[in-house]
């Protein structure tokens, strides 16, 4: 039977011939990311920085301007209208998402200041229904942004100390760098596009920490065994046999996750199409980190070499048959 | 060779088949769902044919356990509410103050004439100036110290309920620390109740409602309409209270006196009433309230004392006949009648400009009891059932896509070991489904991604297992110590990026709140039941395939 092969069975790439100008790059687009989290600042969705989203519903087309003119009477904060387009609509439905700034120092938006809203858009469409409202106070926004940045750094340094106890001290410095690589871009983007980033972002960059980990783990596994086995080989050999040798598998696993992110990024509505675009975009990054950013810092570090000592008992602590 | 003991392979089949069982009833979610609403019904009397019938529809048999799903999917409200635990104190020391002025004035000889300070009872502090004789503060404070409880709680043993200290001429009484811990928990146990109460008189599925930290309640009621209905059934404190009433007036700004406050009629726009500030009777003494009508054909609502409160409400109508006292909802006077008689049964009438709506409204809240405090709302979201079924109709075909696209590319790629595994990733689905029923948790919408991630992550486990045996194959070792080679050194890979993720997703569940705790439940049980079905039900799956047909040379 013809099997699909997307990898040469036997591949003999070289990694590492222009890592310096691979690790350059991912530097740059690190410090652009940043530059552009400064600068032009992520839009945040109401979990961080408190107000209210508002998604309307109805028959007529959405005027944005019309639904501007209507709510500007009511003296409200920051008004943002947008329409909101998806495969998935029917022909009649016209969303759109009417965002409103805080208004108090603490408590979400009042009962009477929403039946307002609804009776001003409703003038100028006489359909229009509220399918969703969400308000944070803004006590609770701040509380919830220490708590993701919380979530992350927790998540970044638990991973580290896995990595140190599994492994050494060079694979968790890489693997944490890759890590930090694969958030600062993933904030990079969002920042860029302007898209909102609210509290299902953070799930989803935990979800990418935890991929690109994954990625970064299966050929850290790889060069362990490999040095084991190949103990007078040059680490850089060692490094680009290991890749090499599982590069099919992260071919593999990488498109089999694309192709079901691929499936709920065009079908799976615009509710949590953001989340999805995220680890998308995730998925990417942390396949080429994990060879160029982390493999590429355990070759500058260097490791220790001979495993055949009292090591070993870290290795074999889940029973695994390779040592 | 490959060997299996034979309770290993029954271990995993029964595994299997405890999961695709437990994972049944939510191919039937409607039916089952109507079964298990009856169920509850019938527990509670109402034993009617229609839900006999409902009932009838599943099997009691089988099990029913369902995969909750959350607010974004269903549709419904969810409320993050703050309780103002001050509200407490305030009250607290506004019904002490009566107590102070009796010990204070019996040594009026000594004490001087002293001057409430009422406006440092929004602190929580009660404030009593010794006028003319300041020097008096220790006896002062001695006799005030006479009114000191000892806390009734675990913690607080030892302690007593007030600290008594001076502030130059001022004598200030504060809860002690032990005993604002305890009126802490009691005031949010009432709350808790208080709340349940009212949103079971309404009667809606399965609320949620629960204390978050310290003065938080959540609240996540599926089905209702708005968050603004739900904050209207539980919003309102409904604190009921009897005043004497001093004077009335059309200027809101008017000075009220030491002692007293200034509160707008409800009636009447412009119309206040100037009342002492600390309560004859409050609605906490109440035993029953109905909605009725007045002898003139309006609407109204009944109540009765406990036997407390009548006999002060009896003290205090025989005393003052003649003057007006006033009854006062959530700081608005309903109304001021004037005291015609000694009223001594303990039980009255409340009128007002009411609707028939609004009597039954207030007699439920009177009955449920007023909130001890007052909320503030910190969040709310609402969703309505239209979005959310577009959401899980999305979430459906989303899934079934990714999943046709990922078995087509392992059949693609391993051949018939992809079969082995397509097979193991929808007992996967299945064993997850199984899993998320049994424990009762709560789908969101970010956990249908998380149910996505995990079919094309789960394919992981069973591709390291693949390439490696294609790797031990080239070593030109027979096709059963290649497998067997191939499921023992991938093992370590596979263990290690499973823990990682199962960090990660306990991170998220620990500091995450509402959808997010639901995504990380859905990829931490995912990542157990990926890792059991690709390892031990693949491994089962080929090596039964092995015995049977013992091929010399085998393709992965």
């Amino acid at each position: 039977m013809k099997r699909l092969r997307l990898v040469p069975d036997e591949t003999f790439w070289d990694f590492f011939s222009r890592s310096k100008i691979w690790l350059g790059i991912s530097g740059f687009a690190v410090v652009l990311a940043l530059i552009s989290f400064f600068v032009q600042g992520l839009n945040y969705g109401i979990d961080f920085k408190g107000g209210t989203t508002i998604r309307t519903e109805s028959a007529q087309a959405v005027d944005v301007g019309a639904y501007r003119g209507a709510l500007a009477t009511l003296g409200l904060q920051d008004v943002i209208i947008t329409e909101v387009f998806d495969p998935t609509f029917d022909a009649d439905q016209n969303v759109a998402m009417v965002r409103i700034g805080a208004e108090d120092e603490q408590n979400a938006v009042s009962a009477e200041r929403l039946a307002e809203a609804e009776a001003a858009l409703q003038e100028v469409a006489p359909d229009i229904k509220f399918v969703s409202v969400e308000s944070v106070g803004p006590k609770v926004s701040g509380e919830l942004i220490r708590t993701a940045i919380l979530a992350v750094t927790l998540a970044i340094g638990a991973v580290l100390v896995y990595i140190w106890l599994r492994f050494e001290w060079q694979f968790a410095l890489g693997a944490v760098l890759a890590l930090v690589h694969d958030v600062a871009l993933t904030i990079g983007i969002f920042s860029e596009l302007q898209i909102k980033f609210d509290l299902s972002i953070i799930a989803a960059l935990l979800t990418i920490v935890g991929y690109s980990l994954n990625d970064t783990v299966v050929v850290f596994d790889r060069v362990r065994e490999n040095l084991i086995k190949y103990k007078s080989k040059p680490l850089r050999e060692v490094l680009n046999l290991s890749i090499n040798e599982t590069m099919s598998r992260t071919i593999m696993t990488s498109l089999t996750t694309l192709l079901a992110l691929f499936a709920l990024l065009a079908l799976g509505g615009d509710v949590i199409r953001g989340f999805v675009f995220a680890m998308t975009w995730g998925i990417f990054v942390g396949t080429y980190s994990s060879i160029f950013v982390a493999s590429a810092i355990l070759l500058r570090t260097g490791v220790k070499r001979d495993w055949s000592k009292t090591d070993d008992a870290a290795g074999t602590q889940f029973g695994d048959g390779n040592v | 060779m490959l060997l299996i003991d034979a309770w290993k392979r029954w271990t995993i089949w029964l595994i299997v088949a405890v999961g695709l069982v437990l994972a049944m009833p939510n191919l039937f979610y409607s039916r089952v769902e109507s079964h298990n609403d009856a169920v509850a019904a019938i527990e509670k009397g109402a034993d009617t044919p229609e839900n006999r019938a409902a009932e009838g529809e599943w099997p009691s048999f089988l099990p029913s356990g369902l995969v909750n799903l959350g607010l974004d999917l269903r549709g419904g409200a969810h409320l993050l509410a703050e309780v103002r635990l001050g509200d407490v104190y305030k009250s607290r020391m506004e019904s002490l103050w009566p107590e102070v002025l009796r010990v204070l004035r019996a040594e009026r000889g000594t004490v001087g004439t002293i001057r409430w300070n009422s406006a440092a009872v929004d602190k929580g502090e009660l404030r009593v100036r010794l006028v003319s004789n300041p020097d008096a503060m220790p006896k002062a404070i001695e006799l005030v110290q006479t009114l000191r409880q000892p806390v009734v709680s675990l913690t607080g043993a030892g302690t007593h309920d007030l600290d008594v200290t001076s502030d130059g001429d001022e004598l200030v009484v504060t809860l002690s620390e032990a005993e604002k811990q305890a009126t802490d928990d009691r005031t949010m146990a009432q709350s808790l109740e208080i709340i349940r109460r009212r949103i079971d008189e309404v009667g809606t599925r399965e609320p949620t409602i629960q204390r978050q930290g310290e003065d938080r309640i959540l609240i996540q009621v599926p089905g209702i309409g708005s968050a603004a209905e739900l904050k209207a059934i539980i919003g309102t404190t409904a604190q009921l209270t009897f005043q004497s009433v001093i004077s009335r007036t059309t200027n809101a700004d008017e000075a009220p006196g030491a002692g007293n406050e200034i509160l707008p009629a409800m009636d009447e726009e412009g119309l206040f009433y100037i009342l002492e500030q600390s309560p004859v009777v409050t609605g906490e003494e109440l035993t029953n309230a109905q909605n009725t009508f007045d002898q003139n054909g309006r609407p109204a609502v009944s109540f009765t004392f406990n036997t407390t409160g009548a006999r002060k409400f009896g003290d205090y109508t025989a005393a003052n006949i003649g003057s007006p006292f006033a009854i006062v909802l959530d700081d608005e006077v309903i109304s001021a009648p004037v005291i015609q008689s000694h009223i001594g049964g303990g039980s009255g009438i409340i009128t007002g400009q009411f609707t028939v709506e609004e009597t039954i409204n207030l007699a439920v809240l009177l009955r449920a009891g007023a909130l001890p405090a007052g909320l503030d709302f910190l969040e709310e979201r609402t969703v309505g059932p239209e979005l959310g079924q577009d959401s899980i109709d999305a979430g459906k075909l989303a899934t079934s896509v990714a999943f046709v696209l990922v078995l087509g590319f392992m059949f693609a790629t391993y051949g018939l070991f992809g079969i082995f595994a397509n097979i193991a990733l929808i007992l996967n689905v299945a064993l997850l489904l199984g899993a998320l029923s049994m424990l009762g948790a709560t789908l969101t919408l970010p956990g249908i991604a998380g149910i996505v991630l995990t079919v094309g992550m789960a394919v992981d486990a069973n591709v390291l297992i693949f390439e490696r045996i294609r790797e031990e194959l080239k070593s030109a070792k027979g096709p059963a110590r290649a497998i067997e080679l191939g499921y023992e050194r991938a093992l370590s890979a596979i263990i290690d990026a499973n823990i990682t993720t199962l960090i990660t997703a306990a991170i998220l569940w620990f500091v995450g709140s509402g959808p997010v705790k639901g995504f990380a439940v859905t990829l931490g049980l995912g990542i157990f039941t990926s890792v059991f079905t690709a390892i031990f039900v693949t491994r089962l799956l080929i090596v039964l395939w092995f015995e049977r047909t013992r091929p010399k040379t085998i393709e992965v």
